[in-house]
């Protein structure tokens, strides 16, 4: 596969991989967070730390759309989709996101008619074909994903379409970055930047990192290789005492962003005051929801919400785990309370989240996997 | 967070400019082009995300993405080819 | 907003968190330690339902799926021929070894590329006796019909199960009809029966794998699944692709006559490879280690899955198997394979190792390592 095979050769990431161990400096520990899931994802399904020398260490970011949907939302889309003659519709990464009552496949087993789509256009055609159904698209992701419920909505509205409506849940990554920038405890020497997000928000979001909380970012690509070379980007800013905003991910991602997206986005949604984010808490001004022009495709206006928060259990660490400062294993009720069977917190809730991740793949040390594989 | 993956625009869908059908290793699917500011042609590579297409890969950059690629390694061999010489020696 | 509530499942799992052993002691690589330990211990603790109802995880043959059987059915019908959960039991019959076999089909759409319901139901019962080292003889049917259903469809179906069967040498000998209300079936579900006879000398067994085995699959993995997954036609997605649903019989015959150090075989369905290498590693307790680059994928399978988002090991085959044999006979079990038309495309993609015991372990293409655990149900489509 183009632009996918050359980034997964194991010769190039060797050599590299002796370039970042050259660039570190004995003695001292590098702490960098992948913000994006999708970049989680990477690093575990290729194995990646195995190229990494034991002073780097990665964090695993909020950048999990699913995993940050409170408790609540997941309940007020399961009121929503027991209405009568609802089809809800959303991505596969929901379907086993658990609310306080349990999960949409948990629902559908009381008879609720909730439906994977790939794309909200899907949702949209399924509200074409049932025009005797009221067809609710629960919109998750961050910009990278915004845009094309924005599409949806323009769509919808041009072509009349009155049995569809969106359920919003989109939310922005600045401010999440923001919140973990101003935690007191926060130990990172850098970022690497969410790369599909700023296919969209372009580079130039990121500049107050480096500028006003002097961390170096570099917006990376989503193979092996483009981690493996951002992490060396951000090694060498730092032995050049450097801290900037750079794009290893160039071939996709323009400085600028993508003007088109984001002027979707602007005519379709707004930024809500406040948004709950599992682990994180209250965050302003970090989730969209649509403007009053869109009322009629608005679900949180079509229907009425309960609305009720759902608070995650007090000895939850996620925060903390999220920021950094307490690996997986360290949270109190990790692996016992808290397993992808019952994610008592975000971070075990999808497999890009950072306990489950550590769960199912990082459980074993690096040494024994390695004796073990003969690798 | 978001799963993007490249594929090749095969053919612009006449009747709707919106859409091109994009094939990536051997499968096919018709994606909607919207969201791009000009219009890909048949041939170009496109980062595909929930059935958008949400950018146009540049060719030039990924070129020279993979030439430092390619630079490190050569060095890399270089250098283990210097070791091999030395301990030779 | 105004109201705040617990989630019961959370606050259940809370106090059963608080009523177990917790807190740890000493340095950092210890308390890390205890608490892996604690996790593997938690593991191997007793399957429990935890549902209310019945999920579609429950049939994906996942992590859920387990949970059921063994928690569940196991639990109630425990015997000795049962308890060992192969593909097929054997029955001693007088002199005799026979293998038993029982398999529903509920697959949607009936027709799709490469097959339908009804010779996927013969192979699929076919393949589940041949894997267990059986030779196939005779199969029941039973057919769940739905009020409204053709007629002309319904003899599609059953004469690609004749055709299937004949390919076979298995004989349909009994059966059974009901039909079911509009709106309570799929059109036509299909539950059969095999029983075939087994070598009077033969046991074969994942649980006898040992390290130093190699594993072997008959061919390409994921094409029935995503055949399946596109033919659904919901996402929108086409390619020239067919599933691989086949009758593995003679292939697993050349596996017995070939290879004397032949462990155990297992067809990929439900879970795919994956799935069947954690049962292997789990019933050997030994470590299963693949090569990710060893494993054969079409490039039509690897684009469907990049696209979606999941892992070609874990999508369903049905006429693909795994092999477990002596590693010093892997070489001949790969020249077997590859000799009969169906395993032309075989490949050793690992072998057995004995550390960590139960786990399942890949070597990335990349060159890293990774654990390849069992799924909770299906894989599902995701878009982050």
């Amino acid at each position: 596969m183009k632009f996918v095979d050359e980034y997964r050769d194991a010769d190039k990431a060797r050599a590299l991989a002796a370039k970042i161990a050259g660039l570190c400096e004995p003695g001292r520990q590098y702490k960098f967070m992948e913000v994006c899931g999708g970049h989680t994802h990477t690093i575990y399904k290729h194995g990646l730390e195995d190229y990494l020398p034991e002073q780097v260490s990665l964090v695993h970011g909020p950048g999990c759309p699913v995993c940050v949907i409170p408790m609540g939302r997941v309940d007020d889309a399961i009121h929503i989709a027991s209405q009568p003659d609802v089809i809800m519709t959303s991505f596969g990464d929901m379907m086993r996101v658990p609310g306080s009552g349990g999960t949409f496949f948990d629902s559908n087993a009381e008879g609720t008619n909730i439906r994977m789509v790939y794309s909200p256009l899907d949702s949209l055609k399924i509200a074409r074909q049932n025009p005797d159904k009221h067809v609710v698209f629960m919109a998750i992701g961050f910009e990278t994903t915004a845009p094309s419920t924005a599409m949806t909505l323009l769509r919808a509205r041009e072509e009349g379409i009155e049995n569809f409506s969106v359920f919003c849940n989109h939310v922005t990554i600045i401010p999440a970055i923001k919140a973990i920038l101003d935690s007191p405890d926060l130990r990172l020497d850098g970022f690497l930047g969410p790369g599909h997000v700023s296919t969209v928000i372009g580079c130039r979001p990121y500049e107050f990192i480096a500028a006003d909380y002097g961390k170096p970012l570099v917006v990376a690509g989503f193979e092996p290789l483009d981690i493996l070379q951002s992490i060396y980007q951000l090694l060498l800013q730092l032995r050049d005492g450097r801290c900037e905003v750079e794009n290893q991910y160039s071939r996709v991602v323009p400085w600028q962003g993508n003007v088109v997206a984001l002027k979707a986005m602007a005519e379709t949604m707004e930024l809500r005051p406040y948004f709950e984010w599992r682990g994180l808490g209250f965050i302003s001004h970090s989730a969209m929801r649509l403007r009053d022009g869109f009322a009629e495709f608005d679900a949180e206006r079509v229907f009425s919400m309960p609305g009720v928060r759902v608070a995650d259990p007090k000895a939850c660490q996620c925060g903390e785990v999220l920021k950094g400062v307490l690996k997986p294993w360290e949270c109190k009720v990790f692996g016992t309370a808290c397993t992808p069977e019952t994610p008592i917190g975000t971070c075990m809730v999808s497999p890009e989240g950072a306990c489950a991740a550590y769960y199912n793949f990082g459980r074993f040390s690096r040494q024994r996997v390695k004796e073990a594989t003969g690798a | 967070m978001c799963l993007g993956i490249p594929g090749e625009v095969v053919e612009i869908v006449p009747e709707q400019p919106d859409l091109a059908r994009v094939k990536v290793s051997g499968v096919r699917r018709a994606i909607n082009v919207g969201l791009l500011e000009e219009r890909p042609a048949p041939g170009d590579w496109v980062l595909i995300h929930v059935g958008f297409a949400l950018s146009k890969i540049d060719e030039e950059e990924a070129r020279a993405a993979l030439e430092f690629l390619e630079g490190i390694g050569q060095s890399y061999v270089d250098e283990v080819d210097a070791l091999r010489q030395s301990m030779i020696e | 907003m105004s109201t705040e509530r617990l989630a019961p499942w959370a606050e259940q799992a809370m106090t059963e968190h608080h009523a177990a052993e917790h807190g740890t002691r000493g340095g950092p690589g210890e308390r890390e330690q205890q608490v892996l330990d604690r996790i593997d211990r938690a593991r191997r603790r007793k399957p429990k339902v935890r549902e209310e109802r019945i999920t579609s995880a429950h049939g994906a043959g996942g992590k859920a799926t387990q949970t059921l059987v063994e928690a569940v059915f196991l639990d109630a019908f425990r015997n000795s021929m049962l308890e060992p959960l192969g593909d097929a039991a054997e029955l001693p019959v007088d002199s005799a070894r026979l293998a038993m076999t029982t398999d529903s089909f509920v697959v949607s759409p009936l027709f799709f590329p490469g097959g339908n319901i009804g010779d996927l139901a013969v192979n699929g019962t076919v393949n589940d006796l041949a894997v267990s080292g059986a030779t196939p003889r005779y199969l029941s049917c039973g057919f769940i019909l739905e009020e409204g259903f053709e007629v002309a469809d319904l003899r599609r179906i059953v004469s690609s199960m004749t055709a299937a069967a004949e390919a076979a040498g298995v004989s349909l000998v009994t059966g059974d009809t009901k039909v079911v209300g509009k709106g309570s079936g799929d059109g036509c579900y299909l539950n059969t029966t095999g029983v075939g006879t087994l070598d009077p000398d033969r046991t074969l067994g994942i649980h006898t794998a040992r390290p130093g085995d190699a594993v072997l699959v008959s061919g390409p993995v994921g094409d029935h699944g995503v055949t399946i997954m596109l033919e659904r036609g919901e996402l929108e997605i086409d390619a020239d692709l067919e599933s691989d649903t086949a009758p593995l019989h003679g292939l697993c015959r050349r596996l017995l006559d070939d290879v004397p150090g032949l462990r155990a075989m297992r067809d990929a369905t439900r879970g795919g490879v994956a799935t069947i290498l954690n049962e292997v590693a789990r019933a050997a307790d030994v470590s299963v280690v693949v090569d990710e680059d060893a494993v054969p994928v079409r490039a039509e399978v690897r684009g469907a899955c990049e696209l979606l988002g999941i892992d070609p090991l874990y999508v369903a085959c049905e006429g693909r198997f795994v092999a477990i044999v002596d590693g010093a006979e892997a070489d001949a079990a790969l020249a077997a394979l590859r000799s009969e038309p169906l395993g032309r495309e075989a490949a050793v993609i690992g072998h057995i190792g004995d550390d960590p015991p139960g786990l399942v372990l890949l070597k990335t293409a990349f060159g890293g390592t990774r654990i390849v655990d069992l799924l909770v149900g299906d894989p599902l489509p995701r878009i982050c």
